[in-house]
């Protein structure tokens, strides 16, 4: 859930001297005549298609492709209204610069929330639709014979009656001078051929030839190369430093300060700049928050579980009246840390300025959101900024909402006048500088009547808000709503069971530790604490977790049909082989429903194999099957690596990990085998990126309670002398 | 100074031994296809080959690359095709974001010199290159078909 960034909208001049790689020159459409062109001088037919004379198809997507496999998903929405040849299809980026000056015609470039296909399906469909209607026309008009008469498969066009034919690559200069139609009506999803299949992704080779360009390895001639620390406590400043202590050391070309807080040495090379920076002395003025650990911050969290005091977000009924009345109350203590993304790719980016001209190349998420950053530290206005996209090693959040890279590298290029500078962060500075998955800890009470059912629940969160601290101005009346992701009453985020009194309220307890979006975002905790504490109840109750979590979920018949669907590919019920013991977890997350199951077995009272995990989703529209199921087993190596192995711990005020060494990722031989289950029901569009992350967690967790009889109630597991086997 | 080849080219770059060779192939021959993640042997990103042998780059100092010959990810490929595995990624649509799969093709490249039938114990002793993307699954899938081909 990340927010368009405000930039100034201001008049542009028209002209070509903003021009980016594979863009179009003109920038009058679609707001008058002429005809835009690509680089290469191919015709625009609109906005998102440019066609080559031989037949090559530039399809361009604002979103970013981070391995999610987005742009091939959005390709193919394009290509099955344009019914072009997939075969010739390629993609490009346009640029945020561009972007604005056509007043948005790409619509949202921010890439999070699961939200690169569900919320741009309608218009890159139209975009597609469109351009097919103006070919067609085209053609049509070239032939002279009524448009009703020609039919298009495969960018061949085909007259019917007499069965001429001519291509889309032959037809785009007549096109691309066409009035665009204002709306043509899209397929029924019926009708698709190539929306569902899982065809090949369009990415792979230049990733397993090393000719893929990450913002790593950008290259620009005369470019220099820095990097920085920043004050290791958040919310520090730079005291001092002795650069003459550096300045002669080989490869330096300058030390610089940089925005109050931190330091940059730049040289020839990373080499020489770490070096140099390793052995820069800087005093830091770490000011008050030096004071502050994990300690005091559990302490603020611990008393938020019992304040009077609470935002309210998911209430029916009178929770705390049926829980005074309750046969039976359960309650339970739960908390979750906070976790560094650590993308493979520490953060970068290379700026260059001059006075009349700053333009920035970076791996971001969002390249609006990296266009305002060069914009608010250049001091330029948007019609001399530019920012271009470069492939990223990974996202997962950390380069979304915050282009905190960004702005150092302007920062540093506005001391080095015409030189381009590229800014790599150290793994270690990318430790100490993330922006965290929000610590939260959650009291949980319920309440059984004589037969066991459930007749109340009260679920207090108490920690920390991210809007607060990233997006203040989406807070509803001072509430996150976003804290209670999965847990609210309806819609995208939509608690699956029907409680008869329910109450589900935050403590906001917010910390200096700056927090950030992290995949799946605040459903990673909930589901742990509302699918574990389910199975606390179940138990409690003496029923079967499945059954007990069935009689209350008769009003949310697709939250159940994939538990159900997992259930029963699991074996559920049935006796699993010798010493594997089952868990169960559901939830809809970024409107896609999700659930479970997951086999671990127990040695020697702290080994854990995680043998198989079946998990189910189902996003409305499954785009690309093939790329879904990556993308589930992908996101239980993140939720699997954050639950046995990864927090963030704060002492003295700073991050105490610093790299792999103590914040560890899951290894292959510890991958559990992932059967996926794709079940696209229709009628709506759900993310996939991300929901499925939040259901591995409490799977592995239920299925260690029925293992061991123990329950964890706290991440990360290693911290119970748990390992990951 | 430093003297060494890379994907059979001789280099021959003044840079001080302590570097690691890493930083040399990136910065100084200027293969870029050779990934930094970590900087302290823990990710496998930066994984080549010395005399065939996988290594860490980014803790290598470039002074132990000394008369060697050292493979990266550029040289894999042998005259325009594709080395088996990266065949297999290919096929198996492997990589995610891609940022540390150069590495982890070196070392399942190294692995299947070694062992060209690797059992899932032996993928598993062998592999242990971080991925934060999550592609384990394809890779696993991946090296026994490469195996076979």
């Amino acid at each position: 859930m990340i927010t368009t960034p405000k930039v100034s909208r201001r008049t542009f001049v028209i002209g070509s001297a903003a021009v980016g790689s594979g863009l179009a020159l003109g920038l009058k459409i679609p707001f008058g005549p002429g005809v835009v062109r690509a680089q290469d001088g191919s015709p625009e037919i609109n906005a998102w298609v440019v066609i080559r004379p031989d037949d090559t198809v530039v399809i361009r997507v604002a979103r970013s492709e981070m391995g999610q496999g987005t742009i091939t998903g959005l390709a193919q929405m394009v290509t099955e209204e344009l019914e072009c040849d997939w075969s010739k299809v390629t993609t490009e980026y346009p640029t945020p610069g561009q972007s604005v000056k056509r007043k948005r015609v790409w619509g949202d470039f921010s890439t999070g929330g699961s939200r690169g296909i569900r919320m741009s399906h309608e218009y890159v469909r139209q975009g597609g639709a469109v351009a097919r209607t103006m070919l067609v026309q085209a053609a049509a008009n070239g032939w002279g014979v009524p448009v009703a008469e020609c039919s298009v498969a495969s960018s061949v066009i085909t007259h019917k009656p007499t069965g001429r034919t001519t291509t889309y690559g032959k037809v785009a200069e007549a096109a691309a001078k066409l009035t665009p139609p204002d709306k043509v009506p899209l397929k029924d999803p019926k009708e698709w051929k190539i929306i569902g299949k899982s065809v090949k992704r369009l990415d792979t080779l230049e990733k397993v030839t090393g000719a893929r360009v990450y913002g790593f390895d950008l290259k620009l001639p005369g470019m220099l190369t820095a990097t920085i620390k920043d004050c290791p406590v958040f919310g520090g400043t730079v005291k001092s430093f002795e650069a003459d202590k550096v300045k002669g050391m080989p490869g330096v070309r300058h030390v610089l300060p940089v925005g109050g807080s931190a330091v940059a040495v730049v040289a020839n090379t990373y080499w020489e700049a770490k070096t140099a920076l390793d052995a820069l002395p800087i005093v830091w003025d770490e000011g008050a928050n030096a004071k502050v650990s994990s300690a005091t911050i559990a302490a603020m969290c611990t008393e938020g579980l019992s304040a009077e005091q609470a935002f309210v977000n998911n209430k029916n009924g009178d929770a705390k009246a049926a829980l005074a009345g309750a046969t039976k109350k359960i309650e339970a203590v739960y908390s979750y840390p906070f976790q560094n993304h650590a993308p493979m790719e520490p953060m970068n980016a290379t700026a260059k300025y001059t006075p009349d001209r700053c333009e920035v190349w970076v791996p971001t998420q969002n390249g609006e959101a990296a266009f305002a950053a060069t914009l608010t530290a250049s001091g330029l206005p948007a019609d001399k900024c530019e920012v271009y996209k470069i492939n990223l090693g990974g996202g997962f959040g950390r380069r979304g909402a915050f282009h905190d890279y960004v702005t150092q590298a302007v920062l540093i290029a506005k001391q080095i006048p015409g030189t381009p500078v590229k800014l790599l962060w150290s793994r270690e500075e990318d430790m100490l500088h993330g922006k965290y998955h929000p610590v939260m800890h959650a009291k949980l009470t319920g309440g059984l009547d004589a037969s066991g059912n459930l007749t109340g629940l009260h679920l207090r969160l108490s920690g920390q808000s991210i809007l607060t601290a990233v997006f203040p101005q989406m807070l509803q009346n001072g509430m996150d709503f976003l804290t209670f992701q999965g847990l609210h009453a309806s819609g995208d985020f939509g608690i699956g069971y029907t409680v008869p009194n329910l109450l589900i309220d935050h403590a906001m307890r917010n910390t200096h530790v700056p927090p950030g979006f992290w995949r799946g975002v605040n459903i990673n905790q909930n589901a742990i604490f509302l699918e574990c504490f389910m199975d606390e109840l179940a138990h409690a109750a003496g029923q079967d977790p499945l059954e007990f979590r069935r009689k209350l979920m008769t009003n949310h018949p697709k939250h159940l049909a994939v538990l159900n669907a997992v259930a029963a590919r699991a074996g559920w019920g049935k006796p699993a082989p010798r010493g594997v013991f089952r868990g169960l977890a559901q939830m809809k997350a970024f409107a896609s429903y999700v659930a479970a199951c997951a086999e671990i077995s127990v040695t020697d009272g702290n080994k854990v194999k995680v043998h198989r995990i079946v998990c189910a989703t189902d996003p409305g529209y499954a785009v690309n099957p093939a790329q879904i199921e990556r993308q589930i087993a992908g996101s239980f190596v993140y939720g699997l690596s954050a639950l046995f192995m990864e927090e963030c711990t704060v002492k003295d005020g700073r991050i105490e990990q610093t790299n792999f060494h103590d914040y560890d990722s899951m290894r292959i031989r510890q991958m559990p085998k992932v059967e996926s289950i794709v079940m696209p029901s229709g009628g709506f569009w759900g993310g996939v990126g991300e929901p499925t992350i939040c259901v591995a967690a409490p799977a592995v967790l239920n299925a260690f309670f029925a293992a061991t009889g123990k329950r964890i109630r706290s991440v990360p597991l290693k911290n119970h002398g748990l390992t990951l086997v | 100074m430093a003297r060494f080849t890379v994907n059979g080219t001789p280099v021959n770059i003044n840079v001080t031994p302590t570097m690691p060779l890493l930083w040399a192939i990136r910065e100084h021959v200027g293969l870029t296809g050779t990934k930094y993640g970590c900087g302290v042997a823990a990710c496998g990103a930066c994984t080549v080959h010395l005399d065939g042998a996988p290594v860490r780059s980014c803790v290598i100092p470039v002074a132990a690359a000394e008369g060697k010959q050292v493979t990266t990810i550029e040289g894999l490929a042998s005259g325009g095709t594709l080395h088996k595995v990266q065949k297999a990624w290919v096929e198996h649509e492997v990589p995610q974001c891609g940022y540390c799969q150069a590495g982890m093709i070196m070392a399942v490249a190294a692995l299947l010199k070694d062992k060209p039938k690797p059992t899932d114990a032996d993928i598993n002793a062998a592999i242990t290159n971080i991925c934060r993307c999550g592609t384990f699954q394809q890779v696993r899938e991946a090296i026994h078909a490469a195996a076979k081909a």
